[in-house]
C-alpha cells in the first residue's frame, strides 16, 4: 500500500478567503458567525450564520462561467485553485489521465433551486434559465474542477449530509493508497445560506438563535456556515520525487453506519468509526493528541461524541485535546469536514490547537479538554477528524505529522 | 428598437461581439455560439419578447424554427411576435 500525504490546501469560509487567513482566525479564536444578509431573512426565526463576506464572483469568473456556477461551485473552484497552486502541480499526460476529483456536498446548488422555485412559484414565471440543471446538480463543482485543472481520472461527488467531505476525503485517500491514482483533489463545499436553505433547517428546531457553543452547558444548538475546503492528496513517493512541501500524512480512516435512527447519533457508531480509523492507520489510542470534534453544539451530538471518545480512549481521553471549530465558522454541512481538516493540519504542522470558542459553562457530560476559548500551543503527532451525519453515517480520518 | 435590432443585440451579447459584427448572413457557427449558447440565446429571446419558440435541442433541424442564420432567426421571431398580437 502507498503512503498518502497532503501537499496543498485551499479554503473559503466565514473566517477567511484563504488558508492563511482562516488559520490566523482560528489561532485568534475569532468568530465568523454574524447576522445573515439575504432576501427575506426577516421571515426567518434563525437570523445568524457563518456567511462568506466580501466574495465577489464578478471579476473572478466570466459571464458564461457565472451563468453555470452556483455559489457552491464558485467556492469550490476558489479553494481548489489555492490548493493546486500550493501543491505546484500541473496535470498533463499520464498524471492527468489518472488523477481525479472526489468532493462532498449535502445540498449542491441550493440557492439555484431556491431562486428558480421562487421564480416559478412566487413570481409565477413559466420559463427558467436553460442552465438550471447543470448549475444545481451536486456534481457540478467536481466536474468544473476536473475541467479547470484537466483531471481525467475518477471523479464524482459524495453526499452523506454532514459527513460528505469526510467520506469524500476517505475515498480519495483509498484511491491514492491503493495506487489507483497518484493524486486526488478532494474536500467539499456547501452553500445553503439562502431563505429556503435556512428555513428547512429551522424546521428541525435544532438551530441556535445566538451562537454555537459546543460542549458548553448552556449551548442551545447549531449554526449553519458556508464555504469550501479543498486538498491535494498525493502519493508520498510522487510528492518526494518532485520535492513538494508536505503538510501532513493521511494515515487512515474508517466509515461506520449506526443503522438506528435518521437523526439521533449513536455512541457505538461514533466509537467504532474512531477506533476503526486508528486501527486502519496502525496507531494506538494513546498516540492521539488532538481530535477535531464533530461538535455541532446540539445536546444530542456533543454528549454522544464525548461519551464515544471516553469509550475509545479510556483514561487517555483526559490527556488529549478535543475542540470544535464550528463555534467559529459554523456548520458547513457537507463541506464541514474539509474546512475542519485545516485545524488538524495546523495542529500537526504549527503545533497550535484551534479553540472551541463561546465556551461559558462546563457540562459534566462533556468533561473533556475542549480547549476553551483560546488557542493553545502543543506538539501533537496524531490527530483525528470526526464527522457524524444525519442518517447515522460516520467517517473519521486519522492524520500524522511528517 | 426594431425586432431585428433587439434580436441582434441578444445574439451579439451571447457571442461577446459588437452588434455591428452580427450580420443577417452570419451563422451561429460563424459567431462561435455553441449548442449551450444557442439554448441560452433562445431563452433570452423568449424573455425579451414574451413568446415561446418551438425549438428542441435534441433535434434542432426537426424544429419548426429555422436557425440557419441570423436573418432566418429574425424572420422566425417576427412571425411569432406577429402571431402573439
Amino acid at each position: 500500500m502507498k503512503r498518502v500525504v497532503i501537499t496543498g490546501a485551499g479554503t473559503i469560509n466565514a473566517l477567511g478567503h484563504s488558508v492563511p487567513d482562516t488559520l490566523e482566525a482560528m489561532r485568534e479564536g475569532r468568530c465568523g458567525i454574524s447576522e445573515l444578509e439575504f432576501r427575506d431573512v426577516e421571515r426567518l426565526a434563525i437570523k445568524i450564520g457563518g456567511q462568506v463576506r466580501g466574495f465577489e464572483a464578478e471579476g473572478r469568473f466570466n459571464r458564461q462561467q457565472m451563468s453555470l456556477y452556483d455559489r457552491f461551485t464558485q467556492f469550490t473552484l476558489t479553494a481548489a485553485k489555492e490548493a493546486i497552486d500550493q501543491a505546484g502541480l500541473a496535470f498533463h499526460g499520464d498524471l492527468a489521465a489518472r488523477s481525479g476529483v472526489v468532493l462532498g456536498t449535502a445540498g449542491g446548488g441550493v440557492s439555484t433551486w431556491d431562486d428558480n422555485y421562487r421564480s416559478v412559484y412566487e413570481d409565477g414565471k413559466n420559463r427558467v434559465h436553460p442552465f438550471v440543471v447543470p448549475k444545481l446538480m451536486n456534481n457540478a463543482a467536481a466536474s468544473h474542477v476536473s475541467m479547470e485543472h484537466n483531471l481525467k481520472g475518477p471523479s464524482f461527488t459524495v453526499s452523506t449530509a454532514c459527513a460528505s467531505s469526510n467520506h469524500a476525503m476517505a475515498l480519495a485517500f483509498q484511491m491514492v493508497r491503493s495506487g489507483a491514482a497518484p493524486v486526488m483533489i478532494t474536500g467539499g463545499s456547501e452553500s445553503m445560506l439562502c431563505f429556503g436553505g435556512v428555513k428547512a433547517w429551522e424546521g428541525l428546531r435544532v438551530m441556535s438563535k445566538d451562537a454555537c457553543r459546543p460542549f458548553s452547558a448552556n449551548r442551545n444548538g447549531m449554526v449553519q456556515g458556508e464555504g469550501a475546503g479543498v486538498f491535494v492528496f498525493e502519493e508520498y513517493e510522487h510528492a518526494r520525487a518532485r520535492g513538494a512541501e508536505i503538510l501532513c500524512e493521511v494515515a487512515g480512516f474508517a466509515m461506520t453506519s449506526d443503522a438506528s435512527d435518521i437523526v439521533m447519533p449513536s455512541k457505538q457508531g461514533a466509537a467504532r468509526a474512531m477506533a476503526g480509523a486508528l486501527k486502519d492507520a496502525g496507531l494506538n489510542a494513546s498516540d492521539v493528541g488532538y481530535i477535531n470534534a464533530h461538535g455541532t453544539g446540539t445536546a444530542a451530538n456533543d454528549k454522544t461524541e464525548c461519551a464515544a471518545v471516553a469509550d475509545v480512549f479510556g483514561p487517555h481521553a483526559d490527556e488529549l485535546m478535543i475542540s470544535s471549530t464550528k463555534s467559529m465558522h459554523g456548520h458547513l454541512i457537507g463541506g464541514t469536514g474539509a474546512v475542519e481538516l485545516l485545524a488538524c493540519i495546523m495542529a500537526l504542522r504549527d503545533g497550535i490547537i484551534a479553540p472551541t470558542i463561546g465556551y461559558e459553562e462546563p457540562d459534566p457530560e462533556c468533561a473533556l479538554d475542549v480547549v476553551p476559548n483560546e488557542a493553545r500551543e502543543a506538539k501533537v503527532d496524531v490527530v483525528l477528524s470526526n464527522a457524524f451525519a444525519f442518517g447515522g453515517l460516520n467517517a473519521v480520518l486519522a492524520l500524522k505529522r511528517i | 428598437m426594431s425586432i431585428s435590432d433587439r434580436v441582434i443585440a441578444i445574439i451579439a451579447e451571447q457571442a461577446v461581439l459588437e452588434p455591428s459584427d452580427v450580420t443577417p448572413e452570419s451563422t451561429l457557427e460563424d459567431l462561435g455560439i455553441d449548442s449551450l449558447g444557442l439554448v441560452e440565446s433562445i431563452f433570452a429571446i423568449e424573455e425579451e419578447f414574451d413568446i415561446s419558440i418551438p425549438f428542441n435541442a435534441n433535434e434542432p433541424e426537426a424544429s419548426d424554427f429555422d436557425i440557419s442564420n441570423v436573418a432566418a432567426i429574425i424572420a422566425g421571431i417576427e412571425k411569432l411576435v406577429a402571431e402573439k398580437v
